[in-house]
């Protein structure tokens, strides 16, 4: 993460590319419960052509981004940070945990926010409980294994 | 018939995942060219905290505005565009779920099949049982605590990170998925039957 201030009228951008990506995954059914069982249940492609057609997507973009140089609005090298192995527990335990969760509330972060738009108002309570776990994991934070 | 009219009916439609997938894909590129932001929405989450209740937890002691600002205007773009999804564009309609899969949730309990989530067991009233109480408030605090701990969710890792060939992104997406099938296969039908 960088730490240098934006300047706001960049806020606007980021709302409406918030607003296609919360149209998208509202419009093509990701945000359903029922597709992520069936998903976990291998049961249709949908999910599945989502996620690698998305991944292909934006890697070819990354390839190119980083071959052709490219700078973002503000002039600066775009930069995509590493992320740190360590031990790699953090990233299958977190991950296995997390994976639970995903399949008991069918939504992972990103879906929470749409389903609260398009008025599941009882999703309030995963969402509030995910701020929780969220920040027990900061309290925990050092004495966990990374 | 209006060329807005036509737009709208043919958006209304579901979106195929080869429409979908590609169109979520372009964020990834989309972020970095507007202001050198990696896709991810888990660490609004952290924000979250950072904003409302920091505590003396170090992980929640940093400038969430200056970091998180464009994090917490895309999070709550993302309300806005599911409502609108909603409201206009046919977005919370009977989903196109494969036979399979009805059967199987059929077996276990779950009739009906037209919300985004089964109003069977995701609704106010179910808080007052025990697996009302182990899905939203135990699996909210899974999808929260192990985002953190792995350092990013589905956008995260299994989007950006793969996309960019990370390793640990690859561990994550492994651990997200072997999670999946644990919490689907072996939960789930003993909290239905139950």
């Amino acid at each position: 993460m960088t730490t240098r201030a934006r300047p706001s009228a960049h806020l606007a951008l980021y709302l409406a590319l918030g607003v296609m990506f919360g149209v998208v995954v509202t419009k093509s059914e990701v945000i359903s419960w029922f597709r992520i069982q069936e998903m976990f249940r291998f049961q249709a492609f949908h999910m599945y052509g989502i996620i690698g057609s998305a991944v292909l997507v934006a890697g070819v973009s990354l390839q190119l981004i980083k071959r052709l140089d490219a700078h973002s609005l503000d002039g600066d090298v775009i930069v995509v940070p590493p992320k740190e192995m360590g031990h790699g527990t953090r990233y299958w335990l977190g991950g296995l945990l997390f994976g639970v969760g995903w399949a008991f509330i069918g939504a992972c972060p990103g879906p929470l926010f749409a389903l609260l738009g398009a008025g599941v108002s009882v999703i309030l309570v995963p969402l509030a409980s995910a701020i929780a776990g969220t920040w027990v994991y900061g309290a925990l934070r050092p004495r966990l294994p990374h | 018939m209006t060329l807005l009219s036509f737009a709208l009916e043919a958006l209304a439609k579901p979106w195929p995942w080869y429409v979908a997938g590609p169109l979520i894909g372009v964020f990834v590129p989309a972020l970095l060219l507007v202001g050198n932001r990696t896709f991810g929405v888990s660490n609004n989450l952290r924000h979250a905290c950072a904003a409302i209740i920091p505590g003396r937890v170090a992980f929640f002691r940093y400038d969430w505005r200056s970091e998180g600002g464009w994090n917490l205007a895309f999070a709550l773009g993302i309300v806005i565009g599911g409502a609108l999804a909603a409201r206009f564009l046919n977005g919370s309609a009977v989903i196109q779920l494969s036979d399979a899969a009805r059967t199987s949730l059929a077996s276990f309990g779950i009739h009906d099949m037209t919300g985004l989530v089964p109003r069977e067991l995701f609704h106010w009233s179910a808080l007052l049982s025990w697996r009302g109480v182990v899905l939203m408030v135990g699996g909210g605090f899974l999808v929260g605590f192990g985002t953190a701990y792995a350092g990013g969710c589905t956008s995260g890792h299994a989007i950006s990170g793969l996309a960019d060939l990370q390793l640990p992104s690859l561990v994550a997406v492994l651990g997200f998925f072997a999670g999946g099938l644990i919490g689907t296969w072996l939960v789930l039908p003993y909290l239905m039957g139950g």
